[in-house]
């Protein structure tokens, strides 16, 4: 449904997206995972065809993002960063204007609107004016009008910003439940919501493609070994090298060591292995008191600390 | 033609939902009332007196009331447009492009050319409609004079003032669409408007260029108009200063796309 080749944006000097390809298959959901700044918007406007690209194609159900916008532009749907609406527009008067230049037919227009407005729960702000909604509900406005059309590609950029937990799963179940019929590109920083919603995920750092894969590859690839924080009070020194010993460890760091002796420390184990017992018990054997001892999750910032520092180099898409 | 109709559409609802149209229709109304009022009592003051005079030295009396009140009302119309367009079209992409909403509009299958017209003619109509009003009170004047004056003056009248808006109108989008900030597209605007108003300033003397500059001054077209002409120079005018902002904007508003956001 989506080819994406070699695609390149450059502003003068400043590369924002180097030589990205990746493909979407219809009725799929893809990922968009990268820190701020990594090219995700970038990727995305250029999609939508809101920007040409420096070099490399792009295609959305066959049709060129630059020599046929107008085409690819009737089939897309977009949430930008920030909610497109007009605030002094009742929320219906607004996607009645939406519907009206993405090309909805008269006689749909009406059913196209209830429709959107049932999928995202807005039935009882129709009326409202869009500038008395809450943060959430005019989120949840600017994912209606991606969908007002009912478009073959849905292109959703953080969709789940600034709104409530609440919410946030009932977008997730959205967009889920629109997978199937609709193929949907999403962007995210947020890794858990990438591994709920998501078939297949793109990293993307400083531009470039850290890697394509699904999102049970990943996390069970990039989570390694498993982390410990150990807080006790001991010599520092000492207990470096007494938890270096443990077998399966790999790397010790201390992290901070205060002034009524206590250490805190992490603990890197390899992979598969959980050591948490043997930190436990060499720590008591010393006599030395344990405050702490807990498993640390690993979280987005290691990942792309692990992609980009190890495996930038070599890591290709897969796809 | 239905994507400019619904761009038109939603532009001139805008105006009308926010409180911009009933504050410059309302000043605007208000001002005009007032000064049409004055013109009026002026000039049948100053024609009572001349006929005094006439009585008492035997001299006939020459002077066209309705087209002296005309000339000055017309006159009047024309300030007042200089002050009045650059707040219509301040924001017209201005605010579209710092609330994002311009992403919206070219992510959708619309050309820009389709927008540019789209919010051209709603900013147009807007003007037209704060207009209307205004020839009541011609028109009250016309049906109480006798005899009553051309219907043609007054028909050139309103064209030169709509031809003089919509000029204004397209450049001072074509301004908006220049920058995010709504201050400085109205004040880079009123500069503008003033410079292309003060290019007869060299009107009486007689060097090539100053004949040149006066017939690029907004104004001068203009003056035709409410003297009941309609000149086909002045048409080819206002309609070529229309078409090249028009144009320009639409160049401008696709430029964006190349422009970083």
């Amino acid at each position: 449904m989506i080819e994406v080749q070699d695609l390149t944006k450059s502003y003068g000097s400043v590369t924002a997206v180097d030589h990205v390809s990746f493909t979407v298959n219809k009725g799929e959901i893809l990922g968009f995972l990268g820190p701020n700044g990594a090219g995700k918007t970038t990727t995305m406007r250029i999609l939508t065809g809101f920007m040409p690209a420096t070099s490399g194609t792009a295609r959305v159900a066959g049709f060129d993002v630059f020599n046929d916008s107008l085409e690819v532009r009737r089939r897309i749907g977009y949430l930008p960063e920030a909610p497109p609406v007009y605030p002094d527009m009742s929320v219906e008067t607004y996607l009645d204007f939406v519907a009206r230049i993405k090309n909805v037919p008269a006689e749909k227009r009406a059913d196209r609107i209830t429709d959107a407005l049932e999928k995202t729960s807005l039935a009882d702000k129709r009326f409202e004016l869009i500038k008395r909604l809450s943060r959430g509900y005019k989120q949840r406005v600017g994912i209606a009008q991606a969908l007002v059309h009912d478009p073959d590609v849905i292109i959703l950029d953080e969709p789940t910003v600034g709104l409530d937990p609440k919410q946030i799963i009932e977008v997730r179940h959205l967009i889920k439940g629109l997978a199937g019929t609709h193929t949907i590109i999403l962007s995210t920083h947020i890794l858990p919501e990438v591994s709920m919603t998501c078939d297949r995920v793109v990293i993307i750092n400083k531009g470039k493609i850290a890697a394509v894969d699904t999102p049970q590859n990943l996390t069970s690839q990039l989570k390694g070994g498993q982390r410990i924080r150990v807080e006790a009070q001991a010599p520092e020194a000492a207990l470096r090298e007494t938890l270096a010993q443990v077998p399966g460890a790999s790397r010790v760091q201390v992290e901070t060591t205060r002034n009524d002796g206590h250490v805190i420390l992490s603990v890197e184990a390899a992979q598969g292995k959980d050591i948490r017992s043997q930190v436990a018990a060499r720590i008591i054997e010393k006599g030395w008191p344990l405050f702490e001892l807990r498993g640390v999750s690993v979280s987005l910032e290691d990942i792309f600390l692990q992609l980009t520092t190890d495996e930038s180099s070599q890591a290709q898409p897969a796809n | 033609m239905r994507n400019l109709y619904a761009i038109y559409r939603k532009e001139l609802g805008h105006y009308f939902v926010s409180p911009i149209a009933y504050v410059v229709i309302g000043a605007f109304l208000a001002l005009t009332g007032f000064f049409f009022n004055f013109f009026l009592n002026a000039v049948i003051q100053q024609s009572m007196n001349m006929e005094m005079q006439s009585m008492r030295f035997g001299m006939p009396p020459d002077m066209d009331v309705p087209a002296e009140v005309m000339r000055a009302f017309f006159g009047l119309l024309s300030t007042l447009v200089l002050f009045i367009t650059p707040m219509l079209t301040m924001s017209v992409y201005a605010e579209e492009r710092k609330r994002g909403t311009m992403e919206l509009l070219m992510t959708s299958p619309v050309t820009e050319v389709e927008i540019v017209l789209g919010k051209f003619f709603a900013s147009l109509s807007l003007f037209a409609i704060m207009l209307l009003p205004t020839a009541g009170y011609l028109v009250f004047m016309y049906l109480r004079s006798d005899p009553t004056p051309p219907w043609r003056m007054l028909l050139a009248g309103y064209a030169g003032i709509i031809l003089l808006g919509g000029a204004l109108l397209a450049l001072g989008t074509f301004i908006s669409s220049l920058t995010e900030n709504q201050i400085i597209a109205a004040v880079l605007t009123f500069a503008a408007f003033l410079l292309v108003w003060v290019l007869d300033i060299g009107s009486n003397s007689s060097s090539t260029l100053a004949s040149v500059l006066s017939y690029l001054s907004v104004i001068r077209h203009y003056q035709d108009f409410t003297r009941g002409v309609i000149d086909t120079s002045g048409l080819i005018y206002y309609f070529s200063f229309i078409f090249l902002f028009v144009f320009l904007t639409v160049r401008s508003v696709d430029s964006m796309r190349w422009r970083r956001a």
